[in-house]
């Protein structure tokens, strides 16, 4: 199973565009899936650029994110990422299902009475 | 209130206080790729996905007296596209005047850049652009020799866009259908001249194994451009005076001559009255060459093109290399403005091409321009050897730049750019560096990409 997750953060939700997001959380599955070690990266300005050099050098296997150029979801793919996108919802949520194999693009984990 | 807002072509999308999306209409959920009910309930900034959502949504500050307010924006959409859009925002208000939700419309801008951008082909012929009176005068000619089938002689120096009037004449002539087939009556040794414009037949020399049909065949029905045709050999142009008068073209080796219907379009930069006078350009070939003629004058003769020219290529460059420059910072301007481009518009291409690869930052600063435009102020100086005219010598005090007719390209201009820093800083690679605006890592890598390290 894919055990470094990388997502871009808007306050507590999964941020609605990767290119514009300064703050991600990157969260690492060990291989017993039991413990988590997660962090949160603040960068200095927002850059899809960045965040892709971000994801490569931490060597992250999933990002999960709401919207995104085509453009960098091919690079990443190419670079052999998996990229679930248009993903509306609190990070929690989004983890919860992400760790259960439910996750898939598109995804809607939004509580619309809330 | 569905059924009406679904007929209206703009994307509507309505919020309550809480900026979460009540309804949208068909042409929202067109263009975001979200349906309705998807949308219900969620914050507006996850389903519109804007720029100006995240960084300072105007509902945010609404109150009941706030004005409705219009931002441009970009958005992208379930297809991962990113649609440049202008949002109006306005608030709705209740009986008792209190804000009770927000109405929001998108609008997609995409038509309107394609629109900017047709827009900006004014003051334009095809790739010429110009706004000078020398310049509007060669566009209203342009398509009235377009339309006529004569031979045409195109002057200018080096860099004036000589090719790309022959081009722009051929695609606006009746023949634009037809091939357009371009020489350099320069670039070959005479006997391969002859065998490359008017073919050859089989066994007409060592090697000519089979027959081969010659530019002027290949550009049948279609137009030949010849550039540099000062340099054609003065037996070569016996046999283009022939073609020109009859039509008729006799391949190498071959007694048979093949009828052609080919356009003549000759350009050079050298001055063929001179050279027929040294008796090393036939007279009668220059009659025939000259019954259209389009001298194409100098940058810097041409007024208010120069500002015109540095802003195109701005614009195409930074949109080519994906840069976010938006312009020019005032002694940066200055300098590219005083400068007088002996190398006409293919020099002045290459300066900004130079600038806005070195930029790393929002504007070009006069320390992004190539070094030889700010040193000591150039002289130009007009000179002509006594055999041919030659374009004029720019001389600064440090370096002497003879810019030639062949090409230069952006890869020849930057290593040579980095030779002149080195030799003025003496090798000290900081201070090459420090002067050509770079980091000590991008000289290092530069030049080892052009081998100035060994």
């Amino acid at each position: 199973m894919a055990n470094k997750i990388l997502i871009p953060l808007y306050g507590n939700d999964i941020a609605p565009r990767f290119d514009l997001a300064t703050e991600v959380l990157i969260t690492d599955l060990d291989e017993n899936s039991e413990n988590r070690e997660e962090k949160i990266v603040v960068l200095p300005q927002a850059s899809a650029e960045q965040l892709c050099s971000l994801v490569i050098t931490e060597e992250v296997d999933v990002v999960v994110c709401s919207g995104i150029e085509e453009e960098y979801y091919q690079y990443l793919t190419w670079k052999r990422v998996r990229v679930l996108d248009s993903v509306i919802g609190p990070r929690e949520s989004v983890l919860e299902r992400f760790y259960k194999g439910r996750l898939k693009s598109g995804d809607i984990l939004y509580d619309k009475k809330g | 209130m569905q059924p009406l807002i679904d007929k209206i072509p703009l994307s509507i999308v309505v919020l309550d206080t809480n900026r979460r999306i009540v309804t949208l209409n068909r042409a929202l959920e067109a263009l975001t790729g979200f349906s309705k009910e998807e949308a219900s309930g969620i914050p507006c900034h996850h389903i519109l996905r804007s720029k100006i959502c995240l960084k300072r949504c105007p509902a945010m500050h609404m109150n009941e007296e706030s004005e409705p307010v219009c931002v441009e924006s970009d958005l992208i959409n379930r297809d991962r596209k990113l649609i440049p859009v202008r949002i109006n925002l306005a608030s709705l208000k209740g009986p008792n005047g209190k804000v009770v939700g927000y109405l929001e419309t998108v609008e997609d801008m995409r038509p309107f850049r394609e629109l900017d951008a047709k827009i900006s082909q004014a003051y334009s012929f095809a790739h010429l652009k110009g706004r000078s009176p020398q310049m509007e005068k060669i566009f209203q000619i342009l398509p009235v020799f377009a339309q006529s089938d004569s031979s045409l002689l195109v002057t200018g120096e080096t860099g004036t866009g000589k090719d790309l009037v022959a081009e722009a004449i051929h695609q606006a002539s009746s023949r634009a259908k037809g091939p357009f087939v371009k020489v350099n009556c320069g670039a070959l040794p005479e006997t391969l001249l002859e065998s490359e414009l008017f073919g050859h037949q089989k066994g007409a020399f060592t090697g000519a194994v089979e027959n081969k049909p010659g530019r002027f065949r290949l550009a049948h029905n279609g137009t030949l451009y010849l550039t540099e045709i000062g340099d054609l050999p003065l037996s070569l142009q016996v046999k283009l005076l022939t073609f020109l008068d009859d039509q008729v073209i006799y391949p190498l080796g071959s007694t048979k001559g093949f009828q052609t219907n080919v356009r003549v379009i000759a350009a050079t930069h050298r001055n063929l009255e001179q050279m027929v006078r040294e008796g090393r350009f036939r007279e009668d070939l220059l009659f025939r060459l000259n019954v259209v003629r389009i001298h194409l004058p100098l940058l810097r003769e041409r007024e208010g093109d120069i500002r015109l020219l540095l802003d195109y290529f701005l614009n195409s460059l930074t949109s080519r290399f994906r840069k976010n420059i938006k312009g020019f910072s005032k002694k940066a301007l200055r300098i590219l403005m005083d400068y007088q481009y002996p190398g006409n518009v293919r020099e002045l291409r290459n300066v900004i091409e130079y600038a806005v690869n070195v930029c790393q930052e929002g504007q070009i600063q006069h320390h992004h321009l190539p070094a030889y435009l700010t040193e000591t102020k150039p002289l130009i100086k007009e000179t002509y050897t006594v055999k041919d005219q030659v374009p004029p010598l720019i001389q600064s005090g440090l370096n002497e730049h003879k810019l030639h007719e062949t090409e230069q390209t952006w890869t020849d201009l930057e290593r040579k750019m980095i030779m002149d820093a080195l030799v003025k800083t003496r090798g000290r690679r900081s201070k090459t560096a420090a002067l050509l605006g770079w980091g000590r890592s991008t000289l290092w890598r530069k030049m080892k990409q052009y081998r100035i390290d060994q």
